[in-house]
């Protein structure tokens, strides 16, 4: 063998949009926050912050299961009906205190994930035929659980958790910074996140080497819907009511959106913990700058499609690239 | 000068090469992948281009088919500048490409195939069936080839489907044929028809551009051969005025001595050994696959596996790594059973295997060099499941340095690196397993010479350190120089094992076909 190395680097066709792909989310955010500090009163608060972290809560925690998901290729439906289904459970079992409850509710929403992972890896359903049933049939069982009712929940320290406080910090702004830690953690340092981003680049490869592929997707849809009970525990909680018919509607799309405009590609085989936090707040900042400019509601989903276009062709140029 | 024509300003046609390219240079992020380089293809010319991996040879492609620009120099077309900003337009040149995957549409039939997006219309503006069918029938008989042009392309042999996507580029008014790799998933016959395709195309004056490992193809099929080292051009040339062992030292940039030394391959010699068995499988059989297969290996020894395509050889090697479930048998390693039809099990056990096919089943192409080599050894480098950077590291350093693996660093992304690094990593891969039996299938194919002289050394020395290994490869010389005994598979079955003396081209070939008369073996085909 000659002793030079020729090593073939792939062109760099155009610079910008290696920069959009990889800080594209938080120049946007930068961006945002610039207009919003010319042109919008009383945005740069404290209590306007602490609102925003608090709406976007539930989208975040979902997205960080979502991420993972995403990462081997796959894709979960099913969140929005988890919640429901978290929330539906939560005023049946309330009378037992806090813990038995939240237990209780992550438990019931694990199952789904646990029916979701089994169709997909022992069964082979597509990830997203599996979930679109459990999306359906997840809210379906809540709303049964429910009677179809509204119930208000008067649980001090369950209202604690929408609701409270320390030095400043909402409780649930805490559980999500944890939970994202954790997630990071688990993507950057364990054996587990490094094997689930081998399954999303390549799963036959991933098999060959022993990898133990199946319990991997059964754990990462687990996962994903134990975040999303985690989800509709904070949402209920900020209610104060168990609302199964409306919690967590479309929010597998915002998720979807955070995570890909993060960075993560929908084809799998890498996971962006920090881009879905990113993403998650970006989609946050584009609905309040739009709200507190009253534009209707329904500009911000258009809003919202645009910036998933954007960044599903931006990532289509990463591939090319590649 | 050449003289010009005044309606076309293109040069004389009898001096003009089809294609031509001129002091062509192109740099990629400061690296010099192509350097001033010269290189014409005359029409009915057919024309080896010949290098390493990383010598500039896929570049070059990418320049002549538009797919890069180049930075510097000129492309001619017939003798007049072009630019070629797309592919497309290197298409409608007239420069068409060949590769070993065949772009072609798998659900589609070959008639549509062939007529994809040109289809003959009838009065009423609709596809014309019956006058398509007949067309591309016509177009195949050309080339010798006689299938229902209505059947899907998927449906044909992977040979049948390259002539398809040949005829398609031919009868879009291709001039020029670039064909890279094309017979690596071919089977023996399916090569014959293709050569005299490439005569065929000849004939017509189509300039054809060869780029082959196979160097009996190169001496076959090219009349003249452009060798490139380095991103430059370092001879051009008859074939014929060219030995073997030359044109490998002008690839390698070794001295001739050297490389006759080597002999045609890496293989220091046959490794047999006395020891009691390591891996002793027994009536391994599953149905229309393989059927009661007998293996020992013993620890130290290579074995080879012989076989034409189809014959059982890959399947037996699953077998051995648990990827296939059998109807029965068993595989034992150190007397002990290895639950069968578990990859997991399998390594655990000891037994892992090299894919034939790396880029779908062996490298994960998103990630780093370091996440490939590490990817089945992680648990064992992880403490309560933390991943240990420091650990893997270590590990890395070992066989990146041992294996020669050439990459700019452990987080170079794999899909980067030639074939034969990929390889390398591979192995790397399961070297970290430290495992008692290495299934090799197809170690060295479609990877440069120089890298596979390092394979198969490398294949040597594991051997010497005690590594029981099995060998599949569809190249002969590469079977009989590496095993100390070769098994003959046919239809799934034990045909013969070849030991000692035995193992020889003329035997290895007889047993192939099934005679033990080696004369009849080589233009036996099934």
């Amino acid at each position: 063998m000659t002793e030079q190395t020729v090593t073939i680097t792939l062109p760099k066709r155009g610079a910008t949009l290696m920069v959009l792909q990889k800080y594209g989310v938080y120049i946007a955010i930068i961006v945002l926050l610039l207009y919003n500090l010319v042109f919008t009163p009383n945005f740069f608060q404290i209590g306007n912050f602490r609102t925003q972290f608090v709406q976007m809560v539930p989208v975040l925690i979902v997205a960080l299961g979502m991420a993972l998901v995403i990462g081997t290729e796959g894709i979960d439906l099913s969140v929005g009906g988890v919640m429901a289904l978290a929330a539906a459970v939560i005023p049946l079992y309330i009378g037992y205190g806090l813990i038995p409850v939240v237990i209780i509710a992550v438990v019931v929403g694990g199952l789904v994930g646990v029916i979701n992972g089994s169709l997909v890896a022992f069964v082979g359903v597509q990830p997203i035929v599996a979930t679109l049933s459990l999306m359906v049939a997840g809210r379906g069982i809540a709303l049964l659980i429910a009677n179809e009712q509204l119930k208000s929940v008067i649980d001090p320290n369950l209202l604690a958790i929408g609701r409270g406080s320390v030095l400043g910090v909402p409780y649930s702004v805490i559980i999500a910074v944890v939970l994202v830690l954790i997630i990071a953690l688990l993507v950057n340092r364990t054996t587990f996140g490094k094997q689930l981003i081998a399954i999303g680049g390549s799963r036959r490869a991933a098999e060959l080497s022993g990898l133990p592929v199946k319990r991997i997707l059964l754990l990462v849809y687990l996962l994903s819907a134990v975040l999303a009970s985690i989800a509709g525990i904070i949402g209920t909680a900020r209610l104060g009511a168990s609302v199964p018919s409306t919690l967590g509607n479309l929010i597998e799309l915002s998720a979807i959106t955070a995570v890909v405009v993060g960075g993560t590609p929908l084809t799998g085989g890498q996971v962006k913990v920090a881009g879905t936090v990113a993403g998650a707040l970006l989609l946050q900042f584009i609905s309040a700058t739009l709200n507190q400019h009253n534009v209707p509601d329904a500009f911000s989903q258009i809003t919202q499609a645009v910036i998933i276009l954007f960044a599903v062709y931006i990532q289509r140029g990463r591939a090319a690239v590649r | 000068m050449p003289t010009e024509s005044p309606t076309t300003g293109v040069r004389d046609g009898a001096t003009a090469p089809a294609l031509e390219a001129r002091l062509v240079t192109k740099r990629f992020a400061g690296v010099t992948a192509l350097d001033s380089v010269d290189f014409a293809v005359q029409p009915g010319e057919s024309l080896a281009l010949m290098g390493e991996n990383g010598a500039g040879k896929s570049t070059l492609i990418k320049v002549l088919t538009g797919v890069y620009q180049p930075d510097d120099g000129e492309l001619r077309l017939g003798g007049a500048p072009v630019k070629f900003a797309r592919p497309l337009d290197a298409q409608r040149g007239g420069v068409s490409t060949i590769y070993q995957e065949v772009n072609l549409i798998p659900l589609m039939s070959v008639a549509q195939n062939i007529f994809l997006g040109r289809e003959p219309r009838n009065r009423f503006g609709l596809i014309d069936f019956p006058r398509m069918y007949a067309d591309a029938r016509g177009l195949l008989e050309v080339y010798g080839i006689a299938v229902d042009v209505r059947r899907p392309l998927r449906s044909l042999a992977l040979g049948i489907q390259q002539m398809v996507a040949l005829a398609r580029s031919v009868s879009i008014n291709a001039r020029i044929v670039i064909m890279d790799e094309p017979t690596s998933s071919l089977e023996a016959r399916e090569v014959e028809t293709l050569f005299s395709v490439v005569s065929l195309l000849r004939e017509q004056g189509i300039a054809i551009v060869y780029v082959s490992h196979r160097m009996d193809e190169i001496y076959r099929v090219a009349e003249r051969a452009v060798v490139l080292r380095d991103g430059k051009v370092v001879h051009v040339g008859d074939l014929a005025d060219l030995p073997r062992v030359e044109l490998i030292s002008l690839m390698l940039g070794r001295s001739v001595e050297k490389v006759q030394r080597g002999g045609a391959t890496a293989f220091g010699g046959a490794h047999s050994s006395s020891a009691p068995a390591v891996l002793v499988a027994d009536d391994l059989s599953r149905k229309h696959q393989i059927d009661g297969i007998d293996i020992e290996i013993r620890p130290g020894e290579v074995v080879g596996l012989g076989g034409l395509l189809g014959s059982g050889r890959s399947e037996t090697l699953k077998a051995l790594a648990g990827v296939m479930q059998l109807d029965r048998g068993v595989v034992k390693i150190n007397g002990k059973t290895v639950r069968s039809g578990s990859v997991p099990a399998a390594i655990r056990a000891g037994i892992v295997m090299l894919p034939e096919d790396r880029k779908a089943e062996g490298i994960v192409p998103g990630l780093s060099v370091r996440d490939n080599i590490v990817l089945a050894a992680l648990p064992r480098l992880s403490r309560a499941g933390f991943s240990s950077r420091r650990n893997q590291d270590a590990v890395v350093e070992v066989f990146m340095k041992r294996l020669h693996i050439k990459a700019s660093s452990p987080d170079q992304i794999v899909s980067e690196l030639s074939g034969g690094n990929q390889q390398k990593v591979m192995i790397a891969r399961w070297l970290a397993m430290s495992p008692k039996v290495l299934l090799l299938d197809e170690p060295t194919r479609g990877i440069d010479v120089g890298a596979k002289a390092e394979v198969q050394a490398l294949i040597d020395e594991l051997a010497r350190e005690g590594l029981a290994i099995v060998l599949v490869s569809s190249e002969v010389e590469e079977v009989v120089e590496g095993s100390a005994r070769v098994i003959v598979l046919r239809e799934g079955s034990i045909e013969t094992e070849l030991d000692g003396d035995e193992v020889n081209e003329d035997q290895l070939l007889a047993a192939l076909a099934g005679t033990t008369d080696p004369t009849g073996a080589r233009g036996a085909d099934r």
